[in-house]
């Protein structure tokens, strides 16, 4: 089911990869989808940066003692690998690649609204990158991606300005590309498109940009303050002359709660793409599915002092934020139950992106489950900085954010390069990641529970066994991700010519060819039905 | 011919172009009210907590300038919306003549605020990590406050000087003939991101001179 | 195609308006009204402001979706402001055991 489709004399057709060649037209391009490939070879450049972190972490922590790093080494792998993954894969991943190259197909335009900015924020992206790879070069940032004052103002010795100003340049970015989409989706919408015919995953992206928007511009002032306090040695955090290192928390986590959301939302939308896709049925509960991810973007700033619960803030804050964040787990309950709906009694396949869409589902339940844990203020007290969070986070992270831009980036393969994938291997890597990742993370909850704290180079002996298991666990994880690294380029050129529609999908962007021409359409396309109309055109009945 | 030149391949009309283009910057305009709004809130805790030092700080400013300073900011949004009316209108020679007040009256307020105020305090021995000679009660808070007026007025003058920079560009396109009433937008958002510097002036001056209790 | 165009009468106006609700906060600021001079300082100052979103910035005659989009800066500034002060006022509401009481007088002596 679902076979690529081999069309004859695809390589006469002029399409957006090969309407123009040279690495001018590549580096000064205003095509979405151009630049959308762009963003892709950076970000998959800096996953595999921050992997290399993480696996010199975790070969540390085959031994109690450390088995590789001196202290104070790793608290600069830790710092790297956060600031990374965060800032320089996860926060641009879904929407700086899929969002760009899907967003003007899903709403039946020729670009964004503004696509010089468009390609402004890459070049901006990558000058933060620059800064960051600096910091990295030049001796490295050991105060972890949060920069906790004072250590990060007055105390640490390391890059911490070169690294604030990376992370602050790309927030920029962030910022541009967030813009870019609200306008586009509010002003360019084909005819008939109304906001209830939209797909789910433009109303995550949509979601997420308010995010992004609305947020980052905090981080960037607080970053600023802090390279500020250590450049000219003033105290705004500094309690010696009056400051509030508590402060800083506040102003971080307004934008760094959101920005997990951020995170996560892109990868929601896709997997409702892919749940309806690969049931071939309608989705159950389209406006309950959009609703929430605006409840998700608007509730996640309420929640930021569940990271600050035993930082020394006041206990009734304390209980207004646990509350709070109690009540953003609902909208992410309400669409996994709206997605298990949608499985139900459909005609489900299990191509690799269906894979990536269930792994989804279950890992980010966990993630979330243990999410209630930690906004449990009691248990909180216990668990706070403890492998119970790394596994919590990690959980969604990447056993949701990454699977869900793995399931996107295979689904909308053959749209992008216009060749499909081996499937094979691709469900392959993807059991591999599965049981790699359950490997590498479980035993962190565990370890997290039995009280094992995080970021530390050393443990304490009764602690080995499950570090080696995730230590394992994470070598398999590696395995998996490099898999689809061989196999994606190995198909640019050998992989099966893809149709227009390999998948049988309902949506705009495989009305066009694939891959696009450069305007995308040749006319602007009408929407005349409702999103995911399965079932409506033939006798199948769900 | 003159529309499709004004007319951006995205896009397919004007009104969709002037539209987009208009929410935009307003949007941009939001990330900007959240940047300024994280100092806001760190300097209305520590006001708070260190009352009569901050009191004091601001006693320290001189509210005549402050006061010029302002009325110089106000009249630049004067005639920067005339400049974007004078755009819509078509007319070339009196959009420049607007621009190029607007300008210079952007580079007056920065000329008093680093070249008279900022100077000033600096030699006084009030500029915080720089020159800080003042060692009398409570002299750690009213350096705080120091360090709060120069973060807000200097980065406020950043996005000034970036107007300055952008009036500039706006000045050289309209010499070229680049705008006509179907296309103004670039002075049209301009003319919002100047008016939204100088929003944030009209917080910052009570905010910083006048609530120190003067009387 | 050309926005609303607005009478220049109507900027000096707005101008005029300005100018004297700076001299008026100027002139404020040097009364004794006690707590009052912050809260009018801004009120004057949210006046201003609002006068050049207004007329200025077109608000008037622009559609929902740019009101909404500051509506929307404004709100999350004040969430920003209300949860961090709802941290930073209450940090000293925390009423001591009375166990940790006695023990600190201990201490002191």
């Amino acid at each position: 089911m679902g076979t690529a489709v081999v069309e004859p004399g695809i390589e006469s057709r002029v399409h957006y990869l090969n309407a123009s060649y040279g690495i001018k037209s590549w580096l000064l391009t205003t095509d979405h989808k151009r630049i959308a490939m762009l963003y892709l070879a950076s970000i998959t450049f800096f996953f595999f940066i921050g992997g290399a972190a993480a696996v010199l972490m975790r070969l540390n922590l085959i031994s109690p003692q450390g088995a590789l790093l001196e202290p104070a080494t790793y608290n600069k792998l830790f710092s790297m690998h956060g600031i990374i993954m965060v800032f320089f894969f996860l926060i641009p991943s879904i929407p700086a690649v899929l969002g760009n190259f899907l967003v003007p197909l899903m709403i039946g335009a020729r670009d964004l609204a503004f696509p010089r900015l468009n390609l402004l924020s890459w070049y901006i992206f990558m000058v933060g990158g620059l800064f960051t790879l600096y910091a990295v070069i030049a001796g490295g940032v050991d105060t972890g991606w949060t920069f906790y004052t004072p250590l990060s103002t007055t105390y640490a010795n390391t890059q911490v300005i070169s690294a604030a100003l990376g992370v602050f340049i790309a927030g920029f970015s962030s910022i541009l590309t967030g813009l870019n989409f609200v306008v586009t989706i509010h002003k360019m919408r084909a005819p008939g498109l109304t906001w209830f015919r939209l797909p789910l995953f433009l109303w995550a992206i949509y979601a997420t940009s308010i995010i992004q928007i609305l947020g980052t511009p905090v981080l960037a002032i607080t970053l600023t303050l802090v390279a500020l306090e250590r450049v000219f040695h003033v105290g705004v955090f500094d309690p010696a002359v009056g400051g509030d290192p508590i402060l800083f928390q506040h102003l971080f986590w307004f934008y760094s709660h959101p920005a997990v959301y951020i995170m996560i939302l892109p990868s929601m939308g896709v997997i409702s793409e892919l749940v309806t896709a690969f049931s071939k049925k309608r989705i159950f509960g389209y406006s309950f599915i959009a609703f929430s991810s605006v409840a998700i973007a608007v509730i996640s700033f309420l929640v930021w002092g569940h990271h600050m619960f035993v930082a020394g803030q006041s206990i009734y804050a304390g209980i207004v934020f646990s509350v709070l964040s109690f009540l953003v787990a609902i909208p992410s309950a309400v669409k996994v139950f709206n997605w298990t709906a949608t499985l139900y009694k459909g005609s489900v396949s299990y191509q690799a992106p269906m894979l990536y869409a269930l792994g989804f589902i279950g890992l980010f339940t966990m993630g979330g489950l243990t999410g209630l844990f930690l906004a449990t203020l009691a248990v909180d007290a216990h668990v706070h900085g403890t492998y119970f969070v790394v596994g919590h986070f990690h959980y969604i992270m990447v056993g949701g954010a990454v699977m869900g831009y793995l399931g996107g980036i295979h689904y909308w393969w053959p749209k992008i390069s216009g060749r499909m994938y081996p499937d094979g291997w691709a469900r392959l890597s993807a059991a591999i990641i599965f049981i790699g990742f359950n490997l590498t993370f479980f035993p962190q909850y565990m370890l997290g529970y039995l009280g094992m704290p995080r970021r530390y180079a050393v443990y304490a002996p009764e602690f080995q066994v499950l570090n080696v298991m995730s230590s394992a666990g994470a070598s398999i994880l590696g395995v998996g991700y490099l898999i689809p690294l061989v196999y994606m380029v190995w198909s640019m050129r050998y992989g099966p010519v893809a149709g227009p529609n390999p998948w049988g999908a309902k949506g705009l962007e495989w009305q066009t060819p694939s891959p696009p021409p450069t305007e995308n359409f040749e006319e602007t396309p009408k929407v005349t039905e409702e999103a995911y109309a399965y079932g409506t055109e033939d006798t199948q009945v769900a | 011919m003159h529309s499709s030149a004004a007319l951006a391949e995205q896009f397919d009309d004007l009104e969709q172009q002037h539209e987009s283009s208009s929410f935009g910057m307003w949007v941009f305009l939001a990330t900007e009210v959240m940047f300024f709004g994280g100092l806001f809130t760190a300097y209305i805790i520590y006001r708070n907590f260190y009352l009569s030092a901050f009191e004091a700080g601001s006693r320290l400013l001189n509210v005549k300038i402050g006061a010029a300073n302002t009325a110089v900011l106000l009249c630049s949004s004067l005639t920067m919306a005339l400049g974007v009316r004078a755009a819509q209108l078509g007319k070339k020679k009196l959009l420049i003549t607007f621009l190029v007040l607007t300008l210079l009256l952007g580079l007056a307020f920065i000329g008093i605020k680093l070249g008279l105020e900022w100077r000033h305090d600096y030699l006084e021995g009030f500029a915080p990590g720089v020159n800080w000679t003042y060692h009398g009660s409570d002299s750690r808070h009213l350096e705080l406050f120091f360090c709060f007026y120069f973060f807000l007025t200097g980065i406020h003058a950043l996005h000034m000087l970036i107007g300055v920079g952008i009036l500039t560009t706006l000045i050289i396109m309209a010499g070229r003939g680049k705008f006509s009433p179907q296309r103004y937008n670039p002075v049209e958002v301009s003319g919002l991101y100047w008016h939204f510097v100088d929003i944030v002036w009209i917080f910052l001056y009570p905010l910083l001179y006048l609530i120190g209790g003067r009387y | 195609m050309v926005g609303h165009v607005v009478h220049k009468r109507l900027y000096i106006l707005v101008f005029a308006g300005l100018i004297g609700l700076t001299a008026l906060t100027t002139g404020v600021a040097f009364i004794d009204l006690g707590k009052w001079n912050t809260l009018a300082a801004l009120a004057i100052a949210v006046c201003k402001a609002s006068l050049v979103v207004l007329f200025f910035m077109h608000l008037r005659w622009s559609s929902g979706l740019m009101r909404m989009a500051l509506l929307a800066a404004f709100v999350w500034f004040a969430i920003l402001v209300a949860l961090t002060l709802s941290d930073e006022f209450t940090r000293q509401w925390t009423p001591v055991p009375s166990s940790w009481e006695a023990r600190m007088q201990q201490n002191v002596r």
